[in-house]
């Protein structure tokens, strides 16, 4: 077995962000998205992690750890608007969020 | 021993990734947010193994711990019986699948091509948690404080959004 190296967990990485990114195009359910939105920033962590490992250097560890501050600030402030959204028009489905086409 | 257990947590990271956006058995949020949890704990794994035990600690507290029980208290609150029934369109996931793919297999290739990392080792005693308090509280000190200010910008912005009747 090859030693684990930098690519290994850049690979895992994005593989993870573009699973993300699938669940952000396919799914329909704003509650879901936002959890693909979550996967993203993990994603983008664990590459900021691996960086900050193998190039001994602990600048990377520290941007992920206002990268978790920005998320938790972020995903209070989204769940409140969607609470929101779904007090006024009684949905989460974001077919159903048209208010600005017509 | 290191690189079986890389292997072990990214497998697992991954499959329930997958399974967080598309559940074959069910479209129930709860279930999706339970399999976000089990990519987090995974996550947190290898952090580990990076030698970042600060971060998996914060990833296990603030992610599992706080920010999915919100997550879970907003599915609770709001009636999803009806989403559950809508399915994912036939189009949409083909075109998304190529779209999320293409761009992997593009990343993927930039990796491989780049040599990213070649010749790097890592450090025997790198990412302890004193090393990144000095560092957070002298050269990061101003970006410290204002993600403070950020944190309660969101919980004023949560609590005004939180009302009955937005004014």
């Amino acid at each position: 077995m090859t030693p684990v190296g930098l690519q290994h967990y850049l690979v895992v990485s994005v593989l993870l962000f573009c699973l993300g990114l699938l669940g952000v195009l396919v799914r329909r359910n704003v509650l879901v998205i936002y959890m693909s939105l979550e996967l993203m920033l993990n994603a983008a962590n664990l590459a900021l992690t691996a960086f900050s490992r193998f190039n001994n250097n602990l600048d990377g560890q520290i941007i992920v750890f206002f990268i978790i501050t920005v998320a938790a600030s972020e995903v209070a402030v989204g769940l409140a608007l969607i609470v929101a959204l779904y007090r006024r028009r009684h949905t989460t489905h974001v077919e159903d969020m048209t208010a600005l086409k017509n | 021993m290191q690189a079986c257990l890389f292997y072990l947590f990214a497998a697992l990271t991954l499959l329930c990734g997958v399974l967080v956006i598309a559940n074959p058995f069910t479209r129930n949020p709860v279930t999706s947010a339970m399999f976000l949890v089990l990519t987090i704990v995974s996550l947190a794994g290898l952090f580990v193994l990076l030698h970042a035990f600060f971060l998996a600690a914060v990833q296990i507290l603030v992610y599992a711990g706080a920010v999915m029980v919100l997550f879970l208290f907003v599915i609770m609150l709001l009636d999803l019986k009806e989403e559950e029934r809508r399915k994912i369109k036939a189009g949409a996931g083909v075109l998304g699948l190529a779209a999320a793919g293409g761009i992997a297999l593009l990343m993927i290739a930039v990796i491989r091509q780049s040599n990213a990392g070649v010749g790097l080792k890592p450090a025997s005693a790198e990412g302890s948690t004193l090393d990144l308090g000095k560092r957070l509280f002298t050269d990061y000190a101003l970006p410290f404080e204002l993600i403070s200010l950020v944190l309660l910008v969101a919980m004023i912005g949560t609590v005004l959004l939180s009302k009955k009747d937005l004014k």
